[in-house]
C-alpha cells in the first residue's frame, strides 16, 4: 500500500520553479529520503505535502487523502518535524507536548500516558519540566520529534532532522529514526547529508533544482551510476606524465600528489601502479581502496561536486 | 465531533497564549498600571468633567488592551515559526483566528475591568444598565481584537504591526467621542468617526452608564458587523500565507 502518492507536484514562487513536476510514491513502512543540496526544493515539497503551502500544479495524496481538498484529514494522520525547531520557548517540554496533544485532539485519558512514554523513549523524562529554550540544540530536536509523535501519526515528515547537530546528537537522532522505522511508521525525510540518506533510507530520491534526477534504493543507485571500486593513492610527488599515460582510459582524478582511480579490476591497477611508480623513482606514501559510496553515485548522477552538498544554509 | 475538536483546539491555543504571553508578570502589571495612569492623568487635568469622561476611558482601555499585546503575540509567533505550529495542526484557520482574537479580547477585558473598577470607585461612574455595559464591552472587545488580528496577520514584523495599529488607534481616540462628543465634530470628521468601531463602543458605554441617548441595538448590530468584516479579512490574509 502506498502512504504517499505524488503526481507532477509543482511550486512556483513568481518566476522561480522551486519544485518542478516531481512524481513518486512512498510505501507504507518505508523510510524514503529526499536528498539534495540547499535550495533544491526539499522543504517546499514537505510544505506542500503537509498542507502548509498550496501546490501550483499537480496532485498528491497522503495517507489516502488529497493534500489540497482534504488537508485536515491529512494533518490528523501525520507528524511533522520542521526544518527549524519551533516549539514554545516559554513552555516546558511537558507543557509543549501537552499543548500539541490538545491541538491534535488526543483523548484526555490517553494524553499523559502517551506523553510520558514518548519522553522516556526520547530520554527527555528528566527534562520534562525544563523550558524549551533552555534545551541544547540536540535535545530541542528530540523534543520536536517527540512532539511530532503525540498524535501517533501513520506518517512522519522530517525536514533535515540532523542539520546543525553535533556528531553525537546527530547519531542519537538517527538511532531514534531507526527505532521509529521499527515501530512501523512511514518516514519521509529530507537531508543534504549523502551518508545519512545511505544509512537511513530504504529508497532515496535525488533532487536538484526542483527536479528529481533519480529514485531508487541506495544500492541500486550505486549500481545505476556504474561506480566502480576506487583506489586512492598518495605519492611522494606529483604523478609523472608517464603514469598518467598508462592510466589513460580509466577514470582518474588528480589532486596534487593524490590520485583517485576508478576501476573494476583493482588487482591489475595495483600491479601497474607499483611498477610505474617504482620506475619513476617515486614512493607510494599511502594506498587505500574503497567500495563505491552513495556519494560517488550522487556525483555521477548529478554532476555536482560533494562540496555543494556540504554547504550549509547561509554559509 | 468535528466541532468539539475545533473548540478544544481554540481552548488549547487560548490557554497557551494566556500562559506563555498575556499573564506574564510584566503584562499583568502593565494591565493594572496603564488604567491607573490614564485615570490619574485625567483626574489631575480636569477633576470635574470626569464622570462624563469615564466611558471614554474604559473604551480607551479596551482599545489599547486588545490591540497592543495581541499584535506582538501574533507577529512574534510568525517570526519564530511558532504560528506555523498551529497551521500544522488539524484545525481550521477559523479556529486559529478565533483563538487569537479571544486572547486579545480576554486581555483587553482584564484591562477594561480594572479601568471600570477605577471609574466606579474613584470617578463615581454609575452603571445603570449592567447587562448592556457587559454585553457592549464584550462585543467591542471582539471587534477591536479582530481589528488587531487583521493588522497583525497582514504584516511581517512586530514594529510594522505597532506602527499600523497606531494609525488606527490615535485617530480613534480623538474622533470617536472619547474626549470630544462626536456630535460636535465638523461633518467630514463625523463621517470618519462613524466608520470607526470605537465610536460605537463609546456610545454603548455611555448609554449604559448615563441615560440611553441613542439606540443601543443599532450600536450592537454595527459592532457585530465590524467584527464579521474584520474576521473575514483576516481569514483572507491567513489564506494568503498558504499561497
Ligand atoms: N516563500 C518563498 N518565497 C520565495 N521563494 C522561496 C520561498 N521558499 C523557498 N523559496 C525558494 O525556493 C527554492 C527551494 O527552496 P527550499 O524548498 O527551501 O529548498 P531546500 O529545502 O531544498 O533547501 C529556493 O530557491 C528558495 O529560495
Ligand atoms: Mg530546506
Amino acid at each position: 500500500m502506498d502512504s504517499i502518492i505524488v503526481e507532477g507536484l509543482t511550486k512556483y514562487y513568481g518566476d522561480l520553479c522551486a519544485v518542478d513536476h516531481v512524481s513518486f510514491t512512498v510505501e507504507a513502512g518505508e523510510v524514503f529520503g529526499y536528498l539534495g543540496p540547499n535550495g533544491a526544493g526539499k522543504t517546499t515539497t514537505i510544505r506542500m505535502l503537509t498542507g502548509l503551502t498550496r501546490p501550483s500544479e499537480g496532485r498528491a495524496w497522503v495517507a489516502g487523502y488529497d493534500i489540497v481538498k482534504e488537508t485536515l484529514e491529512v494533518k490528523r494522520r501525520i507528524g511533522v518535524v520542521p526544518e527549524v525547531s519551533n516549539l514554545y520557548d516559554e513552555l516546558t517540554v511537558w507543557e509543549n507536548l501537552e499543548f500539541i496533544s490538545r491541538l491534535y485532539h488526543v483523548p484526555r485519558a490517553e494524553r499523559h500516558r502517551r506523553i510520558g512514554e514518548l519522553l522516556k523513549l526520547f530520554d527527555l523524562w528528566d527534562r520534562r519540566d525544563t523550558r524549551f529554550r533552555r534545551l541544547s540544540r540536540g535535545l530541542k530536536r528530540r523534543a520536536v520529534l517527540a512532539a511530532a509523535l503525540v498524535n501517533d501519526p501513520e506518517i512522519l515528515f522530517l525536514d533535515e532532522p540532523t542539520t546543525g547537530l553535533d556528531v553525537v546528537s546527530a547519531r542519537s537522532l538517527r538511532g531514534l529514526v531507526n527505532r521509529l522505522r521499527g515501530m512501523g511508521k512511514t518516514i519521509f525525510l529530507t537531508t543534504h547529508y549523502i551518508e545519512e540518506a545511505d544509512q537511513l533510507c530504504d529508497r532515496v530520491a535525488i533532487i536538484v533544482c526542483g527536479r528529481i534526477r533519480a529514485i531508487d534504493t541506495p544500492e541500486n543507485l550505486k549500481l545505476k551510476a556504474g561506480v566502480k571500486s576506487i583506489l586512492e593513492v598518495e605519492l611522494s610527488d606529483r604523478p609523472p606524465a608517464s603514469l598518467l599515460e598508462r592510466l589513460r582510459g580509466l577514470e582518474v582524478e588528480v589532486e596534487g600528489r593524490q590520485l583517485r582511480v576508478h576501476t573494476d579490476n583493482p588487482q591489475m591497477l595495483l600491479r601497474l601502479l607499483v611498477e610505474e611508480v617504482g620506475r619513476s623513482g617515486l614512493t607510494l606514501l599511502s594506498l587505500r581502496s574503497r567500495s563505491p559510496t552513495l556519494e560517488d553515485a550522487f556525483i555521477k548522477l548529478t554532476g555536482l561536486s560533494p562540496e555543494v552538498m556540504r554547504r550549509e544554509k547561509g554559509v | 465531533m468535528r466541532l468539539r475538536d475545533e473548540l478544544e483546539g481554540i481552548y488549547a491555543i487560548l490557554l497557551k497564549d494566556l500562559k506563555a504571553y498575556y499573564l506574564k508578570p510584566p503584562n499583568i502589571s502593565w494591565g493594572i498600571l496603564f488604567p491607573i495612569v490614564l485615570a490619574l492623568a485625567f483626574t489631575l487635568r480636569n477633576p470635574r468633567g470626569l464622570r462624563d469622561l469615564a466611558p471614554g476611558l474604559v473604551a480607551m482601555a479596551a482599545l489599547f488592551g486588545t490591540t497592543s499585546m495581541e499584535a506582538i503575540v501574533v507577529t512574534f509567533e510568525k517570526r519564530v515559526g511558532a504560528l506555523e505550529r498551529l497551521y500544522m495542526a488539524p484545525l481550521t484557520y477559523t479556529s486559529i483566528l478565533l483563538a487569537k482574537v479571544l486572547g486579545g479580547a480576554v486581555f483587553g477585558g482584564f484591562i477594561s475591568a480594572v479601568m471600570t473598577l477605577l471609574c466606579v470607585t474613584l470617578l463615581g461612574m454609575h452603571i445603570s444598565h449592567p447587562l448592556l455595559y457587559v454585553g457592549g464591552l464584550a462585543l467591542s472587545l471582539i471587534a477591536l481584537s479582530s481589528l488587531g488580528a487583521l493588522i497583525a496577520f497582514s504584516v511581517r514584523e512586530v514594529f510594522e504591526a505597532q506602527t499600523l495599529s497606531n494609525y488606527f488607534r490615535f485617530p480613534m481616540i480623538f474622533l470617536c467621542g472619547v474626549f470630544i462628543p462626536v456630535g460636535s465634530l465638523p461633518l467630514p470628521l463625523r463621517v470618519v468617526a462613524y466608520m470607526l468601531p470605537l465610536t460605537y463602543t463609546v456610545e454603548l458605554l455611555r448609554a449604559s452608564t448615563l441615560s440611553p441617548s441613542t439606540c443601543p441595538l443599532l450600536d450592537l448590530a454595527i459592532l457585530t458587523l465590524f467584527s464579521a468584516v474584520f474576521l473575514l479579512l483576516t481569514h483572507r490574509a491567513m489564506g494568503r500565507a498558504y499561497g
